[in-house]
């Protein structure tokens, strides 16, 4: 049974998760892919903004910014 | 235009001219400090031409004192360019830009503790068939982290040199330079099968891009790869169109895979990806799990939801203050100096047209503008600073959901800060936004942020306003405030508006790397203060120095009989003529002729109204006392007897001058920014235009108020 998966956006703030489904079309996206994010890779969200938007999150090592209307596109898989 | 030849790999083949070199590599990865270590002072930046990106080009030396050129390309994370910049970088690599060279080699510059996605680029770069030198950089950065980096592994894998490097320290600098002097250089044998479900589509783009666009077979492959990735590889300024052949290949794939569900681009992407990834489980060591590092110890305050506001809050004020009192000092001196230069042409000169010119054209025209210089160069010291510690991706991601109200990002944020003190800094500081949209709203509503040129204005009206000898602090402060506010409005309110009508576009992305945490490099702040300093200074040569002589030709021509005063000279000169000519248009703002001369002057730089105030009443005004000032603007009276300076005009030209377009530099450095006139002029005449009305509806409604 596959394991459920929520999108990016809603996952609680300081918990990992493992990326499952990307959006295919979109500017946003190739740039997001080709800065690494891909299905497979393990996503932390480190914390939102002050105001709540955008979100930061740790990718490969490094720490990125993105705005929430990307994040909910981005289906990922909280560790057990 | 004749591209080098295709460098070969053997000795003999050794480039006969100066060789070139490509600096390439991600944001944040110390390129700029690299280059600075390697070029020195000998560094040559201009623009490309038909875009505002810098050009920044150098000269090495190898091991037996050639000179060597290296080319600094902006920092981008993938060749399918996103921004003009990144749009460069890609052109010049592929030898699409007919104003440089195609780089003979690639100098690819990686951060060492984020080898996976720096790895990324130079997958890319590869793939152009260039000898590549990787410089593995913050290498000292890696082993606190806890990583151990296998560079002999990678060097046998990637099949390419491999130079361990420390920028900020020096470190690695040798080495590289003796790799860079090898008159042969390996191509990398790193081999990367494309996916089989794109591989035809990439050898049939090939070939016809290699027939009919007639590109070198590896560059043409490379090529192929980028159009499958890049979404606006086909409509891109400073290349050259592609063969409608290739364009029609490139569709009929692209319609087979949209309807076969095949995404085409994301696999190339996880492919690479894929590869890097090999490479990195061979490369790189983790010695156990790092804990928080400095770095996020450090955004656990500078991003909290309370003391984050409290430290944005504390920078800024500090960059005010020190803008503020550093300045001031050797603001007075420059004005010292000028004035000790006037004097001594005065002295030096006999009286005449000639010693005018220069006296109060020149050096009064010119140094009122350098006067700003001060300023200036804090302003770019601090922004500089921001950048190099990181602190800059913090204010920018803190502040983005106050921009995105408007339809800005973040990244416009500095730049409209900067223009509280001075315009001229915040539009050059707006190069860090990658859409060109966002920009070009960035750069049309900062001048309407008050800067420090518009204070003294400001005060004079306060002091004429208020009666009484004293200003009362907490009116001054009030008054003040409402000017600031009005202002910061006003930039908030046009930046919506253009967002929606004259430069719609999507709402910008937020994708913005949050590098660690880094000591300043003082050096690269004070290079890069001193560039931005330095092109400033060239404006003020040219532009400024034309427009100071027509100000200065406008008061001083037609000549007044010998032994009038110079209150009469003004009056019926060009400039007192215009103020006349003037005054149908803007008397219903409450202003007459004398105020109208004071607005065409202060087209030099805002605060000359006061000065030409103190011309045109006759009243000596000094910077810190203006009392006569106020005393005779108090007195002057319309024809009809009526007070010309009536608290509700004061207010008037308050409001007129926060949003009216006033200040030759702007205009000047605008048009630098944008490349041509169109958005200057426009600029010019929707500021002054919104200024005229304001002005008007305040002046009207508070006489039929009673006033």
């Amino acid at each position: 049974m596959p394991a459920p998966t929520i999108s990016l956006s809603t996952l609680p703030i300081g918990t990992t998760a493992t990326i499952r489904e990307f959006p295919k079309i979109g500017a946003a996206f190739l740039r997001l892919r080709e800065m690494g994010l891909l299905a497979g890779t393990p996503v932390t969200l480190v914390r939102a903004a002050p105001l709540g938007d955008p979100l930061e999150i740790k990718i490969r090592g490094y720490h990125l910014t993105l705005r929430k209307s990307e994040a909910e596109h981005i289906l990922v898989e909280p560790a057990a | 235009m004749a591209l080098p030849p295709h460098v070969s790999t053997g000795p003999s083949a050794a480039p006969a001219r100066q060789p070139v070199y490509a600096l390439v590599g991600n944001p944040n990865c110390g390129k700029s400090t690299l280059f600075n270590a390697l070029t020195g002072l000998k560094q040559k930046v201009g623009n490309y031409p038909g875009v505002t990106v810098e050009k920044k080009i150098g000269t090495t030396y190898s091991q037996h004192g050639q000179p060597i050129t290296v080319i600094d390309l902006p920092g981008t994370y993938s060749l399918a360019a996103r921004s003009p910049d990144e749009a460069v970088t890609r052109d010049v690599l592929l030898g699409r830009r007919a104003d440089t060279a195609q780089p003979d080699r690639i100098l690819c510059i990686v951060d060492a503790t984020n080898l996976e996605r720096n790895l990324y680029l130079v997958h890319q770069i590869l793939d152009l068939g260039r000898p590549v030198i990787l410089v593995v950089n913050m290498m000292d950065l890696a082993a606190q982290a806890g990583l151990t980096l296998r560079l002999a592994r990678l060097e046998h894998e990637l099949g390419l040199p491999v130079i361990a490097c420390e920028a900020v320290h020096g470190r690695g600098l040798i080495e590289l330079k003796l790799a860079m002097s090898r008159p042969d250089l390996p191509l990398s044998r790193h081999a990367w099968d494309v996916p089989a479900a794109i591989a035809p589509a990439v050898a049939e783009l090939q070939a016809s891009l290699t027939s009919n666009d007639r590109k070198s077979p590896l560059i043409a492959r490379a090529e192929a790869l980028l159009l499958l990735t890049d979404q606006d590889a086909l409509r891109v300024a400073g290349s050259t169109p592609l063969c409608p052949r290739t364009v029609e290949i490139l569709e009929s794939w692209k319609k087979r895979w949209a309807a076969e569900g095949t995404d085409w681009a994301g696999t190339l992407v996880a492919s690479r990806y894929e590869a890097i990834g090999h490479l990195a489980t061979a490369v790189i060591q983790t010695s156990g799990t790092a804990g928080p590092t400095t770095s996020d110890r450090i955004d656990a305050v500078v991003t909290h939801q309370l003391w984050g506001w409290l430290v944005l809050g504390g920078v800024m004020t500090l960059l005010f203050l020190s803008i503020f009192t550093l300045a001031e000092t050797p603001m007075n001196w420059i004005d010292d100096q000028a004035a000790a230069l006037s004097t001594w042409v005065k002295h030096a000169m006999a009286d005449g047209d000639l010693r005018d010119l220069i006296t109060a054209g020149v050096i009064g025209g010119v140094g009122g503008v350098v006067k700003f210089l001060p300023q200036i160069l804090i302003l770019y010291f601090f922004i500089g600073l921001l950048e190099n510690t990181g602190y800059m991706a913090r204010a920018a991601f803190i502040m983005d959901r106050l921009m995105s109200r408007v339809g800005l990002n973040g990244k416009s944020f500095i730049p409209l800060l900067s223009s509280y003190a001075c315009a001229i800094p915040g539009i050059m500081a707006t190069r860090t936004i990658e859409e060109p949209k966002d920009r070009l709203v960035t750069i049309l509503v900062a001048p309407l942020m008050s800067c420090s040129a518009r204070l003294p204005v400001y005060l004079l009206m306060i002091a004429a306003l208020v009666p009484g000898d004293r200003v009362p602090l907490a009116t001054k402060v009030v008054i003040m405030i409402l000017m600031y506010a009005l202002g910061t409005f006003g930039a908030f309110g046009f930046a919506w508006l253009f967002k929606r009508t004259l430069l719609r576009g999507a709402p910008p992305l937020m994708i913005m790397e949050l590098p660690p945490y880094r000591l300043p490099r003082l050096r690269d702040v004070a290079l890069h203060m001193i560039e931005r300093a330095w092109i400033f200074l060239r404006r003020a040569g040219t532009v400024i120095l034309g427009i100071s002589i027509v100000l200065w030709f406008l008061s001083a021509y037609p000549k007044a009989p010998a032994g009038v005063t110079d209150q009469q000279q003004l009056a019926q000169s060009f400039a007192g003529r215009a103020g006349h000519a003037l005054e149908p248009i803007i008397k219903p703002l409450g202003f007459d002729w004398q105020i109208g001369i004071g607005l065409i002057s202060s087209f030099a730089a805002r605060e000359v109204f006061v000065s030409t105030m103190g011309v045109v009443f006759n009243a000596e005004a000094k910077d810190d006392d203006t009392t006569p000032l106020r005393q005779a603007m108090l007195n002057a009276k319309w024809p009809d007897g009526r007070s010309l300076f009536t608290p509700l005009t004061c207010f008037s030209l308050m409001i007129y001058y926060v949003f009216a377009m006033q200040c030759m530099s702007t205009i000047a450095v605008v048009k630098r920014e944008t490349n041509g006139w169109e958005w200057p002029v426009f600029q010019t005449f929707y500021m002054t235009g919104t200024a005229w009305i304001l002005s008007f509806i305040v002046f009207q409604a508070g006489r039929a108020l009673g006033f």
